[in-house]
């Protein structure tokens, strides 16, 4: 059993994930995953009652869950995000800035690596869901302030 | 030139930092091979048949005579005292250690240079028209537009796994020096009663599919610039082919579909991404603007002074053929042939960087552009400084007068280096450049654009050559197939395979056989280009094969 990394405070949906396929017979679940050939868009309809949605990356060259994320997100998901499978401590940042806030890694992460991961690019360029800003906003601040 | 601030001096320096705990992983054993290869990969390091190959980005090409002293530098510090300038304007270096390359980029990092996505799924170095901010005929300069591109794309979160490399290059005007539509988007900018826009081609490559890209979007505002190439980006991620590598790259995808079913995904797409304020603002559009005015030059001896070249005649012949116009009155931009008669195209060694750095800052304020054909573009020269420019790189062997001719040869790293290699590229570009060198016939033959693949990857272009040669390999043995009529400019075209393909000494004959036919039928003004496309493949086949 892999260990979870989450970002979050609430307590983890105890009931395993269905597929996207079956979440549409079935809209009292409240954590799906989602496999790299679904289409995450499907489940926007339902995003008010979806706590957990997994995304499983078989390979972690196969980069699709993380336009499933930041669709998810962009549509206004809030639950948990959780990145499972193939998933490398080289990719943590990225993930975090795609909305990914949980994650339950094949092989577990070292935790000084973590750390690294997460502290090493002070900024980035593109705006993205962990919140911070982009640095053309720090170059150009709102008038306002 | 551009010149990084704080934020994109960080961003490089956390990059060395995080490759050089990567290696050290690597290093002792906790990282396996399989799972560095992609890290090292995005840090543009391959291991080719000899050793680790780093590709350093050069983004659009554009180089001050510092950054290329800094190249110099490591040439000769960790590699054998030479490098290799490529068709997507960055530079190789073939022979480096691995536990070197954190040093490297170290290095690089300090002259505002990095590899960060020169090789990898992701997107990789923008490439740019080299006569950016001096050519004539240019709508604006494009390089503002790459460096939005650079910047966006940088560690971009969302597009670091892609289905495939991912090319990106820009242009703005009508004549494409940059080969735009061979690549994955090709972007235009252009004028449409008085506002600036970028026209969008997508799916274009070459490789073992080549293709040329389809116009998918004729007019993007400025202002929604970046937006739209996010859009393009995010179908390709979500439905590019990843079940078979060869069928990978966007251009699958956009023909699978059809350009008019991926134009109107990625307009979806675009409806979407245009709500969520993505785009930069404007202020930051003039923020890079501002560091891509026109050129201003250092303070020269009185030209008087300057002794004229030794050699008139050769300086006369040199400067018709490697010196083009400028927008600037009393200026040129001079090309700068890495094609030396038998050379290895593109590779020029620690000393010669050197030379091209000091002339850059001297007689070409501060700058140098590394050109998709792999020679030197010095971009703002003055005229009058012309004959003393040329008598300094003469003496550096820099001077060979071949733009555009048959010696001009475009040629990938072939079996000499790639460890995907069928054939060996660079002997045969040795053989045939001394060949028209020998019988004189490079100047009459005018442009004439040779390319040479060392097999079906196409990284010398081959399908994109006036003349393209294709090594194959033949039941164990090399073989050299030949193509005619390709072209990467604006008139873009796929060339056509002659017939059976030749040994080595066979394929240099038969180059001659071409041209020597193109002598005998080409009427007033016409190119070889343009005496194959009237006359068509037959007589060529049959002076070929008879
Ligand atoms: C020596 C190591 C190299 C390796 C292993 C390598 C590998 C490849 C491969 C596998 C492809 C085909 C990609 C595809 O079709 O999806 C390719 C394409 C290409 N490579 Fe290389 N390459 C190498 C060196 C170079 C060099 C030195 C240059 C520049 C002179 C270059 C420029 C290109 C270009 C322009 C393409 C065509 C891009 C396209 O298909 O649109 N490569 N390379
Ligand atoms: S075309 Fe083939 S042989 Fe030449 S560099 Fe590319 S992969 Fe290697």
């Amino acid at each position: 059993m892999a260990e979870l990394l989450r970002f979050r405070d609430d307590e983890p949906v105890d009931h395993p994930a269905v597929t996207v396929d079956a979440f549409g017979g079935q809209a009292n679940a409240a954590a799906v995953r989602v496999e790299p050939g679904d289409d995450a868009r499907a489940l926007i309809p339902h995003l008010a009652h979806i706590r957990l949605v997994e995304v499983n990356f078989p390979a972690f060259t196969d980069g699709r869950g993380y336009s499933a994320a930041r669709i998810l997100r962009e549509a206004g998901y809030t639950g948990e995000l959780r990145a499972v499978g193939d998933v490398l401590v080289d990719q943590l940042a990225f993930m975090r800035r795609c909305g990914f806030d949980a994650f339950e890694p094949d092989q577990p992460f070292d935790d000084g690596e973590v750390r690294a991961a997460m502290s090493r690019f002070p900024h980035a360029y593109q705006p993205a869901a962990a919140g911070a800003q982009p640095i053309w906003v720090l170059r150009h601040p709102p008038a306002n302030g | 030139m551009y010149a990084y601030d704080q934020y994109d001096q960080a961003m490089v320096d956390a990059r060395v930092a995080e490759f050089r705990d990567q290696v050290a992983r690597r290093l002792d054993g906790r990282l396996s091979e399989d799972q560095f290869k992609p890290l090292r990969l995005m840090n543009g390091l391959y291991l080719q048949l000899h050793a680790y190959m780093l590709r350093v980005a050069i983004p659009y090409g554009t180089l001050n005579a510092r950054q290329m002293r800094a190249l110099a530098d490591i040439a000769e510090q960790y590699d054998r005292g030479y490098g290799h300038f490529t068709t997507r304007q960055n530079i190789q270096y073939n022979w480096i250690k691995l536990a070197d390359a954190p040093d490297i980029l170290a290095d690089l990092a300090r002259v505002e240079m990095h590899a960060i996505q020169t090789s990898g799924n992701c997107i990789r170095n923008i490439s740019a028209d080299h006569l950016a901010g001096a050519a004539a005929d240019e709508v604006c300069d494009p390089r503002p537009y790459a460096e939005l591109l650079r910047q966006w794309s940088s560690f971009h979160p969302e597009f670091s796994a892609l289905p495939r490399k991912f090319k990106i290059a820009v242009i703005a005007s009508e004549a494409d020096r940059a080969a735009m539509r061979l690549h994955d988007i090709g972007i235009r900018m252009v004028e449409r009663e008085g506002t600036l826009g970028a026209q969008f081609y997508v799916g274009g490559g070459m490789g073992r599919t080549p293709m040329i890209a389809p116009l998918i979007r004729d007019f993007v505002p400025v202002d929604q610039f970046i937006t739209y190439a996010e859009a393009c980006l995010r179908v390709y991620n979500r439905h590019g082919r990843r079940d078979n590598k060869y069928k990978a790259r966007i251009k699958i995808l956009v023909h699978e579909l059809g350009a008019d079913e991926y134009r109107r995904q990625v307009e979806e797409e675009f409806a979407h991404l245009l709500t969520l304020g993505i785009e930069p603002p404007r202020a930051e559009l003039e923020r890079i603007k501002a560091h891509f005015g026109p050129p201003i030059h250092a303070e020269l001896p009185p030209l008087t002074a300057q002794a004229g070249p030794s050699d008139p005649a050769a300086f006369a012949e040199w400067r018709a053929a490697n010196v083009l116009p400028h927008k600037l009155p009393g200026h040129v931009a001079a090309v700068i042939s890495l094609k030396p008669i038998g050379g290895i195209p593109g590779d020029a060694t620690a000393e010669q960087m050197r030379v091209i750095a000091d002339c850059a800052a001297l007689y070409s304020a501060d700058e140098c552009r590394v050109m998709h054909t792999q020679n030197i573009l010095l971009p703002h020269v003055r005229e009058a400084d012309l004959p003393a420019l040329y008598a300094r790189l003469a003496d550096a062997g820099l001077a060979t007068a071949n733009l555009d001719q048959v010696g001009d040869i475009i040629a990938c790293p072939g079996l000499d280096y790639c460890s995907l290699a069928n054939a060996r590229s660079i002997p045969v570009a040795q053989k045939i450049s001394q060949r028209f060198a020998a019988s004189g016939k490079g100047a009459a033959l005018g442009e004439l654009k040779l390319k040479i693949s060392g097999c079906i990857n196409a990284c010398g272009h081959h399908h994109a050559g006036h003349i393209g040669i294709l090594g194959v390999d033949r039941k164990g043995t090399e073989n050299y197939q030949l193509l005619l009529g390709g072209s990467e400019a604006e008139d873009a075209a796929l060339g056509k395979i002659t017939g059976p393909g030749f040994d080595e000494d066979g394929i240099v004959d038969a180059v001659e056989t071409v041209a020597d036919l193109y002598l005998a039928r080409r009427e007033a003004g016409e190119r070889f280009l343009d005496t194959y496309r009237r006359l068509g493949m037959e007589p060529f086949k049959e002076a070929l094969y008879g």
